[in-house]
């Protein structure tokens, strides 16, 4: 059966407060989780950071970068580009899954910031999930070009402009894997179903004019673990920090497998 | 069956796509049937059953009904399947919710039918 309660050593309880220096007038206070893989029978703590906001960038992953810095360098997370592109600091903040490097302080009500990493993945250490399955579903899916027709001599495939939208909305992904860690279908068979980012990206190589395994690719997603354990729950959708529609992507691999075989 | 624990060696079933279908034909159906079911039971509530009886003799109304039933009873088994995939996860209990759940489904399914058919031909 699903589980539906933590198990005994994964159910979270509170951890360290560090209170903010004296005199800082703008305080936040961010709930981080904490788990260490080293003493793994310590049960996960939720630790509070009071963040003075007069000292600190705009954003959550300005926030968490400061903490590491000059309050707990013990805290682990990802992050590398700082600008959206890069998908490594993908977490939940303030009960939504979002790229923290794009989520403004600001923009969480209330003076509590809470920070957990990817719901439902295996946790590496504090905020780092460990995305191993999520990749081998990526890898799955063959995500490059396939085409058995030799390309023009020295020159690249062409497209047409209207051939080259039809990849808008897909190319964009950058892969962070809020949107499969925000399904509710992705947490209960995350080990079968695909899950929205892959799928997108499955679709993303369908739309592609240059490509020619469409007949393949198709045969590949049919099953109904891998693609139609998609319930149209549109957490995908609500939750992609880069304003994509992973939902819509799925309906229409759907609706082109169905359209193979009754035209 | 154990399965390979790396989704990259699980191909796939090459199904899912009628049951997908199938679940969106019945409830387009079912959004007729059950519109022109509630309009005709408005005119019998609070009416004897002999007027029940009477209208289930219309041969019309005896098929619409029968149609209702075999498309609900379809659209509810094809549901529970899903759910029951979603939220079973050890193969033998499934297995057997699945079995009995759509044996269920398909006893009540012919006993409406059945009762229909007895009323209006009686």
């Amino acid at each position: 059966m699903v589980q539906f309660s933590l198990p005994a050593n994964s159910k979270v309880t509170k951890g360290k407060v560090f209170a903010a220096p004296a005199g800082a007038k703008r305080i936040k206070k961010f709930q981080v989780y904490r788990w260490n893989p080293d003493t793994p029978e310590v049960t996960p703590k939720i630790d509070t950071y009071e963040v003075d906001l007069d000292s600190c960038g705009p954003m959550v992953l300005d926030g968490l970068i400061k903490i590491k810095g000059e309050i707990d360098t013990t805290l682990t997370f990802r992050r590398s580009c700082r600008e959206g592109v890069c998908g490594s600091c993908a977490m939940n903040i303030d009960g939504t899954n979002t790229l923290a490097c794009t989520k403004a302080i600001d923009d969480v009500k209330g003076d509590v910031v809470k920070v957990y990493p990817l719901p439902h993945m295996p946790v590496v250490k504090d905020l780092v999930p460990d995305l191993t399955v999520a990749y081998k579903q990526y890898a799955s899916i063959k995500p490059w070009l396939q085409s058995n027709s030799p390309s023009p001599a020295g020159k690249e495939r062409l497209q047409s402009h209207e051939q080259r939208a039809e990849l808008d909305g897909l190319w964009e992904c950058i892969l962070c894997f809020c949107c499969s860690t925000s399904c509710p279908s992705y947490w209960w068979n995350g080990d079968k179903y695909l899950g929205p980012a892959v799928l997108l990206q499955a679709y993303r190589w369908l739309a592609d004019s240059r490509d020619e395994a469409t007949s393949a690719r198709l045969d590949e997603l049919e099953d109904p673990f891998k693609l139609y354990r998609c319930h149209t729950i549109m957490n995908c959708t609500k939750t992609c920090p880069k304003g994509l529609n992973p939902a819509k992507a799925i309906g229409q691999i759907k609706q082109m497998i169905v359209s193979r075989k009754h035209g | 069956m154990p399965m390979s624990s790396s989704p990259r060696d699980l191909g796939s079933a090459k199904s899912g796509s009628h049951h997908w279908l199938a679940q969106r034909v019945s409830a387009l159906a079912l959004i007729v049937l059950s519109l022109w079911l509630v309009a005709n039971l408005l005119g019998l509530v609070f009416t004897p059953f002999g007027n029940y009886v009477y209208w289930l003799k219309n041969p019309i109304n005896a098929v619409g009904l029968i149609l209702f039933f075999a498309a609900s009873f379809y659209h509810s088994a094809l549901g529970l399947q899903t759910i029951i995939e979603d939220y079973i996860h050890r193969a033998c209990i499934r297995w057997a919710v699945l079995l009995l759940v759509q044996g269920l489904t398909v006893l009540l399914a012919v006993g409406s039918i059945f009762s229909v058919i007895f009323v209006a031909l009686k």
